[in-house]
C-alpha cells in the first residue's frame, strides 16, 4: 500500500436530481500513486461522483480539496488544469480524422504544436500504449482507440487520472498491457480512481476501494483481502447467485433451431471485416458462446444473423429448418428469432424515442396488436413497454421516458426484456452484459440460461471470457472472419480458447 | 458573471414550443431596429406590417391565399426533414408541378369536362415527384447530398419553365408577353370565397393527412425511426432506401400540387414568376411549425402575413419589396438560435476569485 499524501478528498458530497439523491453525503480520500477503486451497482452514483471530480457537475452539499487545500471544480478544463484527467468509458474521437489530429483537438492550442507527433509518439511507448500518430481513428479498433484517450491524458501530465470502466472494451491481454501501464502510473506517483464492474481485475490491481450503493459509501474493503463474494455482495447488497451451473449437463439433444451454413461475405466497407465459410449449428436447449478478439467478425456476424446483411444465398441460414438467408429481419423475427445487438444507443433502440416507441421497434412484425393495417396502437404499446418495465425490473423515471434517459444497464434489461418476453425460439444476442452491473448482468444471464432450457436455441457473442465460459454449453472462437467448431466447454480450457482467439486456428 | 450553455439531460419539450414565440418576439426588437435604421416611425411601421393586414377583409383572404402553397409545401418538407432528408428544392419541385399539370390546359386547351381539373391536379403531383425523385436516385444510388442537387434542380426548374412561357407554350393571343395561354373553366380550381379557392382545402387535408402518418402509423414512425437512428432502422427491418425515396416523392408531390394549385386557382396562367420563393419560405415554415403538420399549419399562416405585411410597408412607407424577405430570414435565424436552449440551458456563473495557484505566487 503506497503511502502517498492524500490527493484528492471529497467530502460529504451530495447531489441531488429531482427528489433522487444521486449522491448522498460521500466521503472519498484519493492518495498519490494509489490505485483507488470505485465499486458500484449502476446507478449507484458513481459517474455523478466522477463527474463532480471531474467539473462536469456541481455538488449541491460537500467540499473537495486538492492536496490539502480547499479547491472547486467548476468544469473540466479547470480539473485538467489542476492536474486531473479523465478516460471515459465511451470515447469522443473523431473517426476521420488521425490520431495526432485527435490528440490536439482536446489539448490547450499551444500544447498542440508541431512536435505533438512525437510526443505521442513518446509516450505512447513509455507506457506500453503504442500508436502510431498518423493512423486514421475510423480504421482502429476499440483497444487503441482507448489507448488514444489514455494517451491524451497522459500527455497533460496528470497527477490524478479517472478511469471509467476501462477494461469493458478490452481483450484479456489488452487489459494486461493497460494494467502494466496504470500500475507503472501508480509507481511514479500518480493516482488513478478505477471504476469497474469486473471484481477481479480490482482484486489484483487495486490498493483500495470504495463501494457505493444508492449513493452512499456501503464500504471501503481492502480489495488484496476481501474475496470476490464480499465485494459482490457490497455492491449488491445481497448474496450473488451464479447463472446456474453448467457443468454436468447433457449435451442437447433438441432439434437444431439456428443453423449457419457456408456463409460467407465480402466486407461492405474499408474498415469491416469478411466472413470466410462460417458454419454453426445451434440446437434447442443449448446456448452457443461465440468468444473473439473485439473487430474479429463479431459485428459483421450479428447482422448476418440478424438479417441486416443479408446473404446472397437463402440456404445459408436457417431458422427452424426454414432456409432465410436473403430474408430482412423482420421476416427471420416473424420466424421466432429474436436479436439483440450490442450497440444499445442507436442501434438496439432509438435514444430520442420513447420506451413504447422502441418496444414497436423491434415487435411490430410479430406483435399484431401492436400495429394493424399499417396504424400503431400507442396505448399496446404503452402497455407492452410497462409489461417490460415490471417484468424485467428496469428502473426507469416515470411514465413512458425517452430510452434515452435511462441509464445503460437499465436500458439493457429493457432491450433484453423486449426480446425475452415474446419467448423467441431462437436468439442472437452480442455483448448481452455490455457495461452491465454485476446484478443485472446475472440476471440477464439466468433470463437466457432459462430461455435455453425452455427449449429455444441462444447465440450469445461477446469479448467477455469469462460470460462466455460461465452462460455457455458449447464454444467457439472467431478470429478473422472464420468461426472455430464449436466444442462443448466442459472439454476446452481458457488456454485453448484464448489460443483460438489469438488467431492460431487460422 | 460569466454565461454558460449547459446541456441538459433531456430536450426540453417546453422550449421545443417556446422557441419559435421566442424567435418572433426578437424578431419584432430586430424589426424596430430596422425601421428606426431606415428612418421611419418604429411603431407605426410594425402596425403597418404586422396588425394592420389582420384587420382587413380582403388582407386575411390573401393571407389565406399565400399560405395555401406554403402549408402544402411545408408539411412535405416536415415530413422529409423528420426522416433526416434534406429536401431544399421544394422550389423546383413546385415549378415543376406547375408545367406538368399545365400540360393539359395549354396543349389540349378544348379538353374540357369534370375529369379534367382532377387530371390537371394528378400530373402536378406527378411532375413534383419525378423532380423530386431525380435527388432520391442520386442519393440512394450514388451517396449523392440530396441537398446540392435539389438545390440545384430549381434553378434547371425555373430555366425550363421560362423557356416555355417564351417559346412552345408561349400565348397566341398573348401579344407577345412570355405567359402561356389562360386556362379554360374546367381546369381552374373553384373559388372558395373571393380569391381563395379549393388549394386550401386540399392543403388542409394534406395537413392533417400528414399528422396521422407522422404520429399513428407504422410508415410515419419507419420515417421517424431512419431519420432518428438510422441503423436502429435497420435492425427493425425498414429499409433506409426506401424511406428516402417515399419521403422525397410525398414531399415532391405535395410541392407539385401547390404549383398547379397556384396557377390553377390563384393566377390562370403560366407566366415566369409563379413564386415569390414560397418553396424556400416553406423551409422556415416547416421549422417553425417544429416539423409538425399543424405547427407548419399556423407558421405558413404567419409566413404569409410576412407577405402581406411587406407588400403594405411597401405601399405605406416606400421601403423596398425585399422586406419581406428580409423578416422571413430573421425569423429563420432566430428560431434556429432559439433552438439551442431545447438542448442547452443558461447558467450564469458568478466571477469567482483566481484560482488557489495563482493566489500563492508571490
Amino acid at each position: 500500500m503506497p503511502g502517498g499524501n492524500v490527493l484528492l478528498e471529497a467530502r460529504g458530497i451530495v447531489k441531488r436530481f429531482g427528489g433522487l439523491a444521486a449522491n448522498d453525503r460521500i466521503d472519498l480520500a484519493v492518495h498519490a500513486g494509489e490505485l483507488h477503486a470505485l465499486l458500484g451497482e449502476n446507478g449507484a452514483g458513481k459517474s455523478t461522483l466522477v463527474k463532480i471530480l471531474y467539473g462536469s457537475l456541481q455538488p449541491d452539499e460537500g467540499a473537495v480539496s486538492w492536496e490539502g487545500r480547499p479547491t472547486t471544480v467548476g468544469n473540466p478544463a479547470e480539473a485538467r488544469a489542476l492536474g486531473i484527467g479523465m478516460v471515459f468509458q465511451h470515447f469522443s474521437l473523431f473517426e476521420g480524422l488521425t490520431v495526432a489530429e485527435n490528440i490536439a483537438l482536446a489539448l490547450p492550442p499551444d500544447a498542440a504544436g508541431r512536435g505533438l507527433a512525437d510526443d505521442v509518439r513518446s509516450v505512447s511507448e513509455s507506457y506500453g500504449l503504442p500508436l502510431d500518430p498518423a493512423a486514421r481513428v475510423a480504421s482502429l479498433p476499440v483497444g487503441v482507440r482507448q489507448r488514444i484517450e489514455i494517451v491524451r491524458c497522459l500527455l497533460q501530465r496528470p497527477r490524478l487520472l479517472i478511469m471509467d470502466e476501462p477494461t469493458s472494451v478490452l481483450t484479456p491481454q489488452e487489459a494486461e498491457r493497460l494494467f502494466e501501464t496504470l500500475r507503472r502510473l501508480a509507481g511514479e506517483g500518480c493516482a488513478v480512481l478505477y471504476i469497474s464492474h469486473r471484481l477481479e481485475e480490482v482484486r489484483q490491481l487495486c490498493h483500495s476501494a470504495t463501494v457505493l450503493r444508492h449513493g452512499r459509501v456501503v464500504g471501503r474493503p481492502d480489495p488484496k483481502t476481501a474475496s470476490m463474494a464480499d465485494l459482490a455482495r457490497l455492491m449488491v447488497g445481497a448474496d450473488v447467485q451464479g447463472a446456474g451451473n453448467r457443468e454436468g449437463r447433457p449435451a442437447a439433444t433438441g432439434p437444431v433451431r439456428l443453423a449457419v451454413r457456408g456463409l460467407s461475405l465480402e466486407a461492405d466497407t474499408p474498415f469491416g471485416v469478411s466472413l470466410d465459410d462460417v458454419s454453426l449449428e445451434v440446437r434447442g436447449g443449448e446456448i452457443v458462446g461465440v468468444a473473439g478478439v473485439a473487430g474479429n467478425g463479431q459485428d459483421e456476424l450479428f447482422a448476418a444473423l440478424s438479417g441486416e446483411t443479408p446473404a446472397s444465398d437463402d440456404a445459408a441460414i436457417e431458422i427452424d429448418g426454414r432456409a432465410c438467408g436473403r430474408m430482412g429481419p423482420r421476416r427471420r423475427r416473424r420466424l421466432g428469432a429474436a436479436f439483440i445487438p450490442e450497440e444499445r444507443l442507436g442501434h438496439a433502440a432509438v435514444p430520442a424515442m420513447r420506451l413504447s416507441e422502441n418496444a414497436v421497434l423491434t415487435r411490430h412484425g410479430t406483435d399484431p396488436e401492436l400495429a394493424t393495417g399499417g396504424l400503431l396502437h400507442l396505448s399496446q404499446a404503452r402497455g407492452l413497454a410497462r409489461r417490460i418495465v415490471e417484468r424485467f425490473d428496469v428502473r426507469a423515471p416515470e411514465g413512458d421516458p425517452e430510452a434515452g434517459a435511462l441509464s445503460g444497464g437499465n436500458l439493457q434489461k429493457f432491450v433484453v426484456g423486449r426480446e425475452l418476453d415474446r419467448r423467441p425460439g431462437v436468439l442472437a444476442v452480442s455483448q448481452p452484459t455490455w457495461g452491465v452491473d454485476i446484478g443485472a448482468a446475472t440476471g440477464i444471464r439466468r433470463e437466457l440460461a432459462a430461455l435455453a432450457r425452455d427449449g429455444a436455441a441462444v447465440l450469445a457473442i461477446s469479448q467477455d471470457l469469462d460470460e462466455i465460459l460461465e452462460i455457455s454449453d458449447r464454444i467457439a472462437v472467431i478470429s478473422r472472419g472464420r468461426l472455430s467448431p464449436a466444442v462443448p466447454t466442459g472439454d476446452t480450457t481458457r488456454e485453448a480458447i484464448g489460443l483460438l482467439m489469438g488467431g492460431a486456428g487460422d | 458573471m460569466r454565461i454558460e450553455l449547459r446541456q441538459r439531460t433531456e430536450d426540453s419539450r417546453l422550449m421545443v414550443w417556446l422557441s419559435p414565440l421566442l424567435a418572433l418576439g426578437l424578431t419584432l426588437v430586430f424589426g424596430t431596429v430596422l425601421f428606426a435604421a431606415l428612418g421611419h416611425d418604429p411603431l407605426r411601421a410594425l402596425h403597418v406590417y404586422f396588425v394592420k393586414p389582420l384587420t382587413e377583409a380582403w388582407s386575411l383572404e390573401e393571407i389565406v391565399v399565400k399560405a395555401t402553397p406554403l402549408a402544402l409545401i411545408g408539411v412535405g418538407l416536415a415530413l422529409v426533414f423528420r426522416a433526416n432528408v434534406w429536401n431544399i428544392g421544394a422550389e423546383g419541385q413546385y415549378t415543376v408541378g406547375a408545367i406538368c399539370g399545365s400540360v393539359l390546359p395549354v396543349m389540349l386547351p378544348d379538353l374540357q369536362g369534370p375529369l379534367l381539373l382532377p387530371a390537371v391536379l394528378v400530373c402536378g403531383a406527378l411532375g413534383g415527384m419525378a423532380w423530386a425523385a431525380i435527388p432520391a436516385f442520386f442519393r440512394v444510388r450514388f451517396g449523392a447530398s440530396e441537398i446540392l442537387t435539389s438545390l440545384m434542380l430549381v434553378y434547371v426548374a425555373q430555366l425550363l419553365l421560362d423557356w416555355l412561357v417564351r417559346g412552345p407554350w408561349r400565348n397566341p393571343e398573348g401579344y407577345n408577353f412570355p405567359e402561356s395561354r389562360l386556362f379554360e373553366a374546367d381546369a381552374v380550381l373553384p373559388a372558395l370565397a373571393g380569391r381563395m379557392h379549393y388549394g386550401t382545402v386540399l392543403a388542409l387535408v394534406a395537413v392533417a393527412a400528414l399528422a396521422i402518418v407522422l404520429g399513428r402509423t407504422l410508415k410515419g414512425f419507419e420515417f421517424r425511426v431512419i431519420g432518428a437512428a438510422p441503423r436502429a432502422g435497420a435492425f427493425a427491418g425498414f429499409s433506409e432506401r426506401r424511406s428516402i425515396m417515399a419521403v422525397l416523392a410525398i414531399s415532391g408531390g405535395l410541392a407539385g400540387i401547390a404549383g398547379i394549385g397556384e396557377v390553377s386557382g390563384t393566377i390562370g396562367q403560366l407566366h415566369p414568376s409563379i413564386s415569390p420563393g414560397y418553396g424556400f419560405t416553406a423551409i422556415i415554415a416547416a421549422f417553425l411549425g417544429r416539423l409538425n403538420p399543424v405547427g407548419v399549419l399556423f407558421a405558413s399562416l404567419l409566413l404569409a402575413l410576412t407577405y402581406i405585411g411587406g407588400e403594405a410597408a411597401q405601399v405605406s412607407l416606400g421601403v423596398s419589396d425585399k422586406i419581406a424577405r428580409v423578416f422571413q430570414g430573421a425569423i429563420l435565424i432566430f428560431v434556429l438560435a432559439c433552438d439551442v436552449f431545447i438542448r442547452y440551458r443558461l447558467h450564469f456563473q458568478p466571477m469567482r476569485r483566481p484560482a488557489a495557484r495563482a493566489e500563492d505566487a508571490p
